[in-house]
């Protein structure tokens, strides 16, 4: 057993965190900024912290993930980051040329008081920012929150730095689309398409995370939001906002410094969360939905009818962020699979609440937990079995020992790829965890029936 | 969407000076940067006497350049602390720290029994959250330590600090004593690695070897069975090395007693002062170890390389010839007999296709050294070389140790003072053994670096940057290239292939003879795969439409 030490017997922890189901803001932050056309993230820290960030959402994308350090030593950490930031805008400018530095503080930043928006100043008072450039920031204490904090703060920058209003309500709409892969930023922007409303998405990582290999490096992918558009977020008919935690904050920033009025929604995961999302749409845009959706909207419809007896009365347990798992509680409780444990590392007790209220028909008792572990999961699990385990790549040491039929989702997934290409977002997002769930349950189910109840026809 | 053709994939090898590289990849920098970066780039050029130009290195990193290297935190709790199975590593921090070291640099390891202890597979944390930061977080450490020893009931449990600890002044080495004192029976010890220590991991390194010879070694005195007795430092058993190195010395007949740290168990920590020579496998990471042990129970150390087969037979002589023991020295060459020709078959078979390749390698503290020789084996050049946090005695030899400026990021880091034990002082070699070492040719606490190997004329970087590898990609277009997990899609992305030297990517083992066979067989995948010839579209080769389909 390779989690041989994990005990069934469940103590209440104050103190030891064990096998967390979260990480900290300033990854979470890089990724954000990555979603802007040549942009380069900057971690306002030690070395370490941009090493580990990089070498995590390299491992996740595969995929080049560029962002510079402003190196703390122990001089700098004692007399303050400011030389180290001067100096390394002034070398990335002259070196990389990016359009914009998206700096992120750090634990380290923080604790010592960097006020970052003097640095910025001071910057452009010593001419180190070239006309038609910018520095953004944002502040992301590793010890508040989580990654998706984190996210949500350098989201929010953008509006603070870049949205102005130009006096007048145009035709477009924000689309803020949350913490979710370049993919599912692409379908996003699709289904917009097929409704014909124009919008802005921000942040948009496709076509940065998940770039096309020609032989040729480029430090700035074609992807990406650019700096005009995020400008004209600012005059935008409305915003969607997709999760609360991951995009509320930056829709109600451009409520309240451009008028832009927004509505947060949850994640298009699932059946009900896409309907709500494109029915909001089409009412903000005042469009009709073409019969394109409709039509991808019947066929996930036509999988669940018709496998419903494989999904019907399975136990699930859940590891992963809060938008993202009160989708997916909402659509395998739509589909009849039962969760049953539910984690996430992020605080809040609206979450917990929340979950309760979607697996209220669940008949077995669910279990919840913001700020939990994975420790706390594999107990859970070993206390009340389940069939399946949804989550990132940390839960196969569980899957293993137990075994249980794992599909990876969330992140990071260290270990198989697909997720930065097929979405999980929209009706067809949709159809992809069906698939997932079916071939892990049904694999299963083939590997352990008895000779004579192995079925060709399933 | 542009692509890159394939004459531009294989153009022809370009004679390049080398002070025009340097050149160029000095231009785009601020003078400033310019002016620094010229010293840790350098062309090499070996003296007679093996002597190399000076090249700095372990110095701070230029802010906003964009570099490899990890932190002092990362080089203590990952890469030393990391791969040993039964000590229960608390991270005291923030989440990220211990979620991002997190079973990330695939050390492998074999507890001896389903019951025994290994909790590899586990993150501990403190968690810290605002409140601690405010109010010190000293509490909710000893409370942490208090809940793993209640869970687990380890032998030992490690303390690591990350940034904000240092800065709030939460004192890690208290809290380890009063609950050492507290629990009893479980050795507690704390690591100051704070991230902005020193330079760059190595500082870590540093930190650890303190820490494990402070706290743990000598605490067994226990003196094994064997004839042979070894330890080996600073090999972290990425992708079953050590497995592979453990089984050859097995065969041999050497009794290996602890390894720092690959596969390793803090008992066996406990007892390395009882072998009688210490191998030293990676010199950046655990010379500091090797020198304490030497000081104080009088372990003499060699330098040792089982990456490359010639290098794993001359390693293993090496350390017969020390023993100096017949029946010993016979079944050495027994095994070294026995092993080769199935790497000499392999090798056949691949050089023919990778002869004349070029490599580069940018990576860690001794593995930029060390794979040349495989490279060597199967006839590739390495053109450029550069570590990531190595010292001027990793790439110069440790001749120019004497010479080495102390600046004030090392000064930082604790150089603990050593004495001989009063009781376990033992020089193993006496006057007579240690001029039988001279007469063999075994050179003693020696190391002689990385540049003495290279050729003239090929490029050395250290702390190697973004841009530079991009511009030294654009000007020779290597074959392939070694670095980092961080450098390798953008390396992929250029068309060229790229092989991780820190995890393997997912390979591995590449030690001693088996591990040569692999890793001769994986750079004959890389270099000869067939997939970079399809970049190009049909559409994209020949874009001119000359005619169109008549459907009749």
């Amino acid at each position: 057993m390779l989690l041989r030490h994990t005990p069934n017997d469940i103590q209440e922890r104050s103190a030891l965190a064990i096998n967390p189901a979260k990480t900290c803001q300033p990854i979470g932050a890089m990724y954000a900024a990555l979603g802007i056309h040549k942009c380069l993230p900057h971690s306002h820290g030690s070395q370490g912290c941009y090493a580990y960030h990089r070498s995590t959402l390299t491992r996740h994308y595969k995929e080049p993930v560029m962002a510079a350090t402003s190196a703390f030593t122990e001089g700098a950490s004692v007399f303050g980051g400011q030389a180290n930031l001067l100096q390394a805008i002034n070398n990335i400018f002259s070196v990389y040329e990016p359009e914009v530095i998206a700096v992120h503080t750090t634990c380290l930043s923080e604790t010592i008081g960097d006020d970052i928006p003097q640095i910025i100043a001071k910057a452009r008072d010593e001419g180190k920012i070239p006309p038609g450039r910018y520095v953004i920031h944002a502040n992301t204490p590793s010890y508040v929150g989580t990654h998706v904090t984190g996210f949500a703060n350098m989201v929010k920058g953008m509006v603070d730095y870049f949205a102005q209003a130009n006096g007048h309500k145009e035709s477009w709409v924000n689309i803020i689309p949350g913490y979710v892969e370049p993919c599912d930023m692409e379908e996003i922007k699709r289904i917009a398409g097929e409704l014909g409303v124009p919008c802005i998405l921000f942040p948009d990582t496709s076509g940065v995370l998940n770039a096309p290999q020609t032989g040729r490096f480029h430090m700035f992918p074609a992807g990406g939001v650019t700096t005009a558009d995020l400008m004209r977020t600012g005059s935008a008919v409305g915003t969607v906002a997709l999760g609360k935690l991951a995009s509320g904050p930056a829709a109600r920033a451009l409520d309240t410094k451009c008028k832009v009025p927004c509505e947060i929604l949850d994640l298009p995961i699932g059946l009900q969360a896409t309907d709500l999302f494109i029915d909001t749409l089409r009412q903000i845009a005042g469009v009709t939905v073409p019969d394109s959706l409709n039509i991808e909207r019947g066929r996930l419809l036509d999988v669940i009818t018709d496998m419903h007896q494989y999904f019907f009365g399975r136990k699930v347990a859940l590891a992963g962020d809060p938008d993202q798992l009160i989708s997916l509680t909402q659509f395998l409780v739509d589909i009849d699979l039962w969760p049953i444990h539910i984690v996430t590392g992020t605080p809040g007790k609206k979450f917990e609440a929340r979950i309760k209220e979607i697996t209220k028909e669940v008949p077995h008792p669910v279990n919840v937990r913001a700020g939990g572990d994975m420790f706390l999961l594999h107990q859970w699990i070993r206390n009340a079995p389940v069939d399946l385990l949804m989550g990132n790549t940390y839960l196969k040491y569980i899957a293993r020992d137990e075994d249980i039929p794992l599909v990876r989702w969330g992140f990071p997934i260290l270990d198989r790829i697909g997720h930065s290409y097929f979405p999980t977002v929209g009706y067809r997002g949709g159809l992809r965890l069906l698939e997932k769930i079916l071939d892990a349950l049904m694999d299963r189910q083939d590997r352990d029936a008895p000779e004579e109840g192995f079925e060709l026809v399933m | 969407m542009e692509t890159l053709n394939p004459e531009e994939l294989t153009p022809p090898v370009p004679e390049i000076n080398a002070e025009d590289v340097k050149k160029e990849l000095l231009e785009k920098y601020p003078t400033k940067v310019a002016r620094k970066r010229a010293k840790q780039i350098v062309i090499n050029q070996v003296g007679p006497e093996g002597e190399v130009p000076e090249i700095q290195s372990n110095v701070r990193t230029v802010p906003g350049l964009i570099g490899q290297r990890g932190c002092t935190y990362a080089g203590c709790k990952g890469v030393v602390l990391g791969p040993t199975r039964d000590i229960v590593n608390i991270t005291h921090g923030p989440i990220g720290c211990g979620f991002y070291s997190w079973l990330t640099r695939r050390n492998q390891t074999k507890p001896p029994g389903p019951e025994d202890h290994n909790f590899m597979m586990y993150c501990f944390s403190t968690d810290m959250q605002e409140e601690q930061i405010v109010f010190g977080g000293e509490k909710k450490l000893r409370q942490a330590v208090q809940e793993a020893y209640d869970l687990f009931k380890p032998k030992a449990i490690g303390i690591f600090a990350t940034c904000p600890v240092g800065l709030i002044g939460d004192d890690v080495h208290a809290v380890a004593r009063e609950m050492k004192e507290k629990l009893g029976d479980c050795n507690v010890f704390a690591f100051s690695c704070e991230g902005y220590k020193g330079v760059s991991q190595s500082a870590g390194h540093h930190i650890a070897n303190n820490g494990i010879f402070t706290h743990v070694v000598g605490l067994n005195d226990t003196v094994q069975e064997g004839k042979f007795k070894i330890n080996l430092l600073g090999e972290y058993n990425i992708g079953g090395d050590a497995f592979e190195i453990e089984r050859l010395f097995e065969e041999c007949g050497f009794t290996l007693i602890s390894t720092f740290s690959g596969n390793s168990s803090y008992d066996y920590f406990a007892n390395s002062h009882t072998a009688d020579l210490n191998l030293i496998m990676c010199h950046r990471s655990i010379n500091y170890v090797a020198e304490m042990m030497e000081t104080k129970f009088g372990i003499p150390w060699i330098k040792i390389n089982f990456i490359g087969a010639g290098a794993t037979a001359k390693s293993l002589r090496k350390i017969a010839k020390f023993f100096d023991d017949r029946e010993l020295l016979a079944r050495v060459e027994e095994v070294i007999a026995r092993e080769l020709p199935a790497v000499e078959k392999v090798r056949e078979e691949v050089k023919p296709r990778c002869q004349g390749k070029r490599a580069m390698l940018f990576v860690g503290g001794s593995r930029a050294h060390h794979y040349q020789e495989l490279f060597r084996e199967i006839g590739m050049e390495t053109i450029a070389a550069g570590y990531e946090f190595a010292h001027r005695d990793d790439y110069e030899g440790r001749r120019v140790l004497p010479g080495i400026k102390v600046d004030a990021d090392s000064r930082n880091i604790e150089e603990i003072h050593v004495e001989p034990d009063p009781q376990r002082y033992r020089p193993r070699l006496t006057e007579e053994g240690l001029a039988r070492m001279q007469e063999a040719g075994i050179e003693l606490k020696d190391y002689e670096g990385m540049m003495p190997e290279m050729c003239d004329g090929s490029l050395v970087i250290d702390d190697i940057s973004q841009f530079e590898t991009e511009k030294l990609i654009e000007l020779y277009r290597p074959d392939i290239i070694c670095a980092g997990i961080k450098e390798k899609y953008a390396i992929q992305k250029s068309g060229v292939p790229m092989k991780q030297l820190h995890s393997y990517d997912s390979g591995g083992p590449y030690a001693a003879f088996q591990g040569a066979i692999n890793f001769y067989r994986e750079i004959d995948r890389m270099v000869n795969s067939k997939v970079w010839k399809y970049l190009q579209a049909p559409w994209q080769k020949h874009p001119e439409l000359a005619a169109k389909y008549v459907w009749e």
